[in-house]
This record gives structure tokens, C-alpha cells and sequence, in this order.
């Protein structure tokens, strides 16, 4: 049976989605120190279809790739709790700065690196930005075809993928040859859980530098079981044009940022007792807002 | 040259909605430029389509009608977009974020290495000094956004290359006809010269297209339900009180993403846009992208136990108490007080 060779992109993002009380500062600006750094939820949706062709061809690898700082090898490491075999992290300060332009040329170049590969599945969007775009680019710096709004792999063979697309009014079953980049929607099934054996195995797997801060007695481990080094790349082991990456890279430009401190209009306050709601309700009524 | 063109998405035969919105912005950044206003079209048996669009103000269409070219795919339509922009050299470029929109934008960009920013929600004409490199724009797109989990409100320009390509959602721009004896050119696209065999790799096998279950667009009243309402099971009364009122049902993306109610029924950012005549907030804290989605509300009810929640400070009237508790208290005194 023929196997596959899967990257994920994934990235890690701050959890806009719990922004609590901490996460804004007095003066109305966020506290991103205060927000929770987690594996975006649609590239865990990915991640989980990665995973399937997996367990339905034996002998395939799920690759997980990041670029990030240096604690962004956290996800890595989920990512391995939950099945990938392996990962790499893309860290360098030339690539700090990009827009989604110049991350997915830095991405399609990392990809290149890797080598052979069939296909390539992301979210398809990361809660942080929303914009959806990086999928697509790195789609078409790699001159593949790219699938979009994935919900479920339908079927896999030697040369094609089958797809099922979750659109805003309907659903799309797509074919389309392999290699191929995926973008996989939130309404696809949810990741498997953190595997307990995994954790076991993977929990000292670490990257170069981290394992530079690490107790020497550990080091031995990495000889002994290489699938504990997590890949680092910098900008150094991957073949790069300087002038498309970061800020130099990006065609857009941040011109200004405002931080959102409400107003307060002045707003009728009412209480929840009937004399507060019958009053409202006679109120919109006589205005023929209702009724 | 250096025009501003709009891709225009079709839906059974007729321009979708937020492609009007795009070409009735169009035209006004065009008007304030002084450049001309031109549509792409792309599909099969499009015969008369441009009439649909000329009213809004187009000088150009450009038509590219093959079979192959619907349903829409991904390859061809980028492939044709990228010539005709090369050739065309357009200084804007606009298209719905939406699920075409979303999937063709960022291809061209990268082939044309231009900037794009998705989901604006303000696009505007403004000028630009980089002070580092001792140069001024004059006339750039400042495209306006939402980021960060809507925490901040960014500008976003493209100042060297071009086009300066912008994504928005449906439902965030007007629409509005120019003028219905608005004339503009048709000019058809030789879709051979612009398409290679391999832009038809990908097979659409299957396709069911359901008619939308709800339209928050067209509806007067809204009851839109958080997180806070708590489960899908209490979304129930919003039903009710929803009925009452002759409204609709929606959600804030938190209780969307907890299950409480369908995607579709989603305002904001990232959902869709709505200006009823009474919004209620029902549980909904009001983090930016949900209020970008509904700020516009002639009258908006906010009805939360946190005297601090963001949703208050743009209500005109402010519940405080337990949602469960207050709408069966508005359906009684709405029956109470109307004949």
C-alpha cells in the first residue's frame, strides 16, 4: 500500500478568543503578556485530518511546521503528543516583521527544504489575523493546486485526493491530484486528544537551542533517541532570497494602529423588574421600533 | 491604466450582493482619484451580465465566458485575474471575502507579489510619508481592519506595489445605483490566450448549493444571543421572543464557535453585517468584531449582568439582569402593551 508524506502548518497564536479581564491594560491598550499562547484551532482541525491518513495508510508521517520565536516549538510538541512523528521550527529574526506574503514565501522555502512530500494541509485561517491567506500563498509559490474550506478527505490514492468543501451555502466534493495544498474549516472534525504513551515519549523533545538551556545529563538522550530533536531552521539552512523576507518582503505596510477605548453614549438603564420592562416595551412600541 | 477594478462573483446567473457593494465603493474612491471604475466577470453563458453592473457606475467591464469557467475554481480565475492585471496594470483591486473571494485573492497576490488585506471594514484615500526613506505617497489605499481579536483597529497600505488589493465581507459597504442609463464599455476577454490545460486540474465532482435558511440582512428586529446566554437549550427563548417581534435569531462568534447556534447566524467580523431597526444583545459581552458587525443598529437593547461589558457602552438601553429572567418579562409586557 502506498504511503504519504504529510506537512502540517501550523502556528501559534494568542487566545483572542479568551481575552479576560487581565488582557487590557488601564489605559485601554491589550496586555498581550496576559494572553494564553495556543495551537490554532483550525490547524488542530488540520492536524486531525493529517492524522486520519495516517491511521488509513500505515508508514505515512505527519510533519508539523511552525514559524515563530523560539517558544513556538511548543505546538511542535502538541502536535507530536497527538500523532505527528516530527517537526520543524522556522525561528530567525530575518523573518520577523513578514506579512502573509513574506511567511508564505519563508514557508514554501522551509518546504523546499523538506523535500518529497504529498500533501500539504493547514488551517484555514489563524484566529490572530483571520485573513486566511497564507494557504493559498504558499499554494502557489510551491505552483501546486490548493483545496480550500475542507471539511472531510473523502478519498486517497496514488494520484488524486477527494474532498469535501464547506461552503457558506453549501458543500463542494472536489478532486484534484496530488501533491495539493489543503485549507481545512472549523466545521471539520475536532483533534484526538493528547495521547498518554506519546506524551511519555515526546515530552523531551526539544529544539537545538532549548536543549542548549537543558540539564547535561539529559544530553545523552538526543544521541540515543534522535526522534527527540525538533528540526530548527533559521534563515541559514533554508535557500532564501534576503529581499523577500520580513518587513523587506511584505507589500503591506502597518501605517497605524489604534488602540479601541469605548465611548459611553448615554444609555436609558433599566433594571429587570417589571416596572423597568414594561416601561421599555411601551416605550419601543409608541416609537414603532416593534409591534 | 491605473484604474480601479472590482472581480465580481456570480450566484445563479446575477451578481452576488457584496459585488454591487464593492463596485458602489469603487466608484466613489474612483470619483475621488479621478480614474475610472472597471469589473471583471468571469463564468459561462454570461450573455447581457454587464447590464447588471452598469448602473453602479462602471466604465469598464472586462467578460471572460467559457463552459469551463463555472462553477468557479481556483486556477483559471486566478490565471486570467493575474493577465489582465498585468496588462491592465489596475492601481486598486477588490473582492468580496468571501468564500471565492477569500480563495482567489491571496493566489493573485502572491503571482503579482502585491499586498492584500482581508476583511476591511473602511477603505479610504489618504497620503503617506515614510520618513525613513524620505518619500510621500500621495493617494495610497489606507485599508482598515480590525486585528488582534479586534482589539485594535489597524491601517493597512500597500505603498510600492500594485494593485492595491483589499478583501470585504458582505454587508459592510452600501449598495447604491449610480444612475440606470449608466453607460460603460464590454470588453471580452480571449479566455484561450489567457488559461494553459493545467489551470483545470482540480474536478468539481459534486456540488449542492442550499438557498440561504436565514437572511440577517433583510430582517428588522434582531435577537442576538453570547456566551453568556449559556446553553442551546436557553437559546430557545430567543426563538421565542424573536418570533414575537417578527425578527430573526443571531449569535456573537463565542456562542457560534460553543455550539449554541449555526455559523450562519453569525454578526461581525467575521460573520455578517447587520443595520436592523432594534438590535438586542442578549449575553454578548461586545468585543469590537462583534459591534463592527452591528454598531451601525438604529436602536441597540443590551441585556447583561456586567454593568462593564463593552456592548453597553454603544446600547441605548442597558438591561442589567439575567437574560433568562428578562425576555419572558418583554414577550409578557410586548403582548401586554400591543393591539
Amino acid at each position: 500500500m502506498r504511503t504519504f508524506k504529510i506537512i502540517v502548518l501550523a502556528k501559534q497564536v494568542p487566545d483572542t478568543r479568551n481575552v479576560g479581564k487581565d488582557a487590557m491594560k488601564a489605559d485601554g491598550t491589550v496586555n498581550r503578556a496576559a494572553l494564553p499562547a495556543i495551537f490554532n484551532p483550525e490547524d488542530l482541525n488540520a492536524l486531525e485530518q493529517a492524522l486520519r491518513v495516517k491511521d488509513n495508510f500505515p508508514g505515512s508521517s505527519v510533519t508539523v511546521l511552525t514559524m515563530g520565536p523560539g517558544r513556538a516549538a511548543d505546538i511542535i510538541r502538541e502536535g507530536m503528543f497527538r500523532g505527528a512523528d516530527d517537526g520543524i521550527l522556522l525561528t530567525d529574526r530575518a523573518f520577523a516583521g513578514s506579512d502573509t506574503l513574506a511567511t508564505s514565501y519563508a514557508i514554501s522555502r522551509a518546504i523546499a527544504k523538506f523535500g518529497d512530500f504529498d500533501l500539504i494541509i493547514c488551517g484555514r485561517q489563524a484566529i490572530d489575523g483571520d485573513t486566511a491567506q497564507v494557504g493559498p500563498q504558499v499554494a502557489e509559490k510551491l505552483n501546486l493546486p490548493q483545496v480550500t474550506y475542507v471539511e472531510e478527505v473523502k478519498d486517497l490514492d496514488q494520484k488524486n485526493i477527494t474532498v469535501k468543501r464547506r461552503l457558506d451555502n453549501g458543500v463542494e466534493i472536489v478532486k484534484s491530484p496530488v501533491p495539493v495544498v489543503l485549507t481545512v474549516t472549523s466545521s471539520a472534525p475536532a483533534c484526538r486528544a493528547r495521547n498518554a504513551m506519546l506524551i511519555m515519549k515526546y515530552k523531551h523533545a526539544k529544539t537545538v537551542t532549548e536543549r542548549q538551556v537543558a540539564n547535561e545529563d539529559y544530553l545523552s538522550l538526543y544521541n540515543d533517541r534522535p526522534y527527540l530533536n525538533i528540526n530548527e531552521w533559521t534563515v541559514n539552512e533554508v535557500d532564501t532570497v534576503a529581499e523577500q523576507l520580513g518587513l523587506s518582503g511584505s507589500p503591506t505596510k502597518v501605517k497605524k494602529i489604534e488602540n479601541v477605548i469605548l465611548q459611553a453614549k448615554a444609555a436609558k438603564k433599566l433594571a429587570a423588574n417589571d416596572a423597568d420592562m414594561n416601561l421599555l416595551m411601551k416605550e419601543l412600541i409608541d416609537s414603532h421600533t416593534i409591534g | 491604466m491605473n484604474n480601479i477594478f472590482v472581480y465580481c462573483e456570480i450566484e445563479d446567473g446575477v451578481i452576488a450582493n457584496v459585488s454591487f457593494e464593492l463596485l458602489t465603493k469603487g466608484r466613489s474612491l474612483a470619483d475621488e482619484l479621478g480614474c475610472k471604475l472597471e469589473a471583471v466577470i468571469i463564468g459561462s453563458q454570461l450573455n447581457g451580465i454587464e447590464n447588471q453592473i452598469y448602473p453602479y457606475g462602471v466604465d469598464v467591464v472586462h467578460i471572460a465566458d467559457d463552459p469551463r469557467l463555472a462553477p468557479y475554481t481556483t486556477l483559471p480565475h486566478t490565471s486570467i485575474l493575474v493577465k489582465l492585471f498585468e496588462a491592465e496594470k489596475p492601481q486598486i483591486a477588490l473582492m468580496g471575502a468571501s468564500p471565492i473571494g477569500r480563495d482567489l485573492g491571496p493566489r493573485v497576490s502572491s503571482a503579482l507579489f502585491s499586498g492584500l488585506t482581508a476583511d476591511c471594514t473602511s477603505l479610504e484615500i489618504g497620503n503617506h510619508e515614510d520618513k525613513k526613506a524620505g518619500k510621500t505617497y500621495e493617494n495610497l489605499l489606507y485599508q482598515i481592519r480590525p486585528a488582534f481579536g479586534g482589539n485594535i483597529i489597524a491601517t493597512i497600505i500597500n505603498p510600492d506595489c500594485r494593485p492595491q488589493m483589499a478583501t470585504v465581507r458582505e454587508g459592510v459597504m452600501k449598495s447604491e445605483i449610480r444612475s440606470e442609463t449608466y453607460k460603460g464599455k464590454l470588453k471580452k476577454i480571449d479566455v484561450a490566450k489567457m488559461v494553459s490545460d493545467t489551470d483545470f486540474v482540480i474536478e468539481i465532482i459534486e456540488r449542492h448549493v442550499e438557498k440561504r435558511k436565514v437572511n440577517l440582512g433583510a430582517a428588522p428586529i434582531i435577537v442576538s444571543g453570547g456566551y453568556g446566554v449559556g446553553s442551546k437549550d436557553n437559546f430557545k427563548l430567543l426563538y421565542e421572543l424573536a418570533d414575537v417581534l417578527g425578527g430573526e435569531v443571531a449569535a456573537s462568534r463565542a456562542a457560534v464557535d460553543a455550539g449554541y447556534a449555526e455559523h450562519e447566524r453569525q454578526v461581525g467580523q467575521t460573520g455578517v453585517t447587520v443595520r436592523p431597526k432594534l438590535y438586542i444583545a442578549c449575553g454578548i459581552s461586545g468585543q469590537i468584531q462583534h459591534r463592527a458587525g452591528m454598531e451601525d443598529s438604529a436602536q441597540i437593547i443590551a441585556i447583561n449582568t456586567d454593568e462593564n461589558a463593552p456592548i453597553n457602552s454603544i446600547a441605548d438601553y442597558v438591561v442589567n439582569g439575567d437574560v433568562m429572567d428578562v425576555i419572558p418579562k418583554m414577550i409578557k409586557y410586548y403582548k401586554a402593551n400591543s393591539k
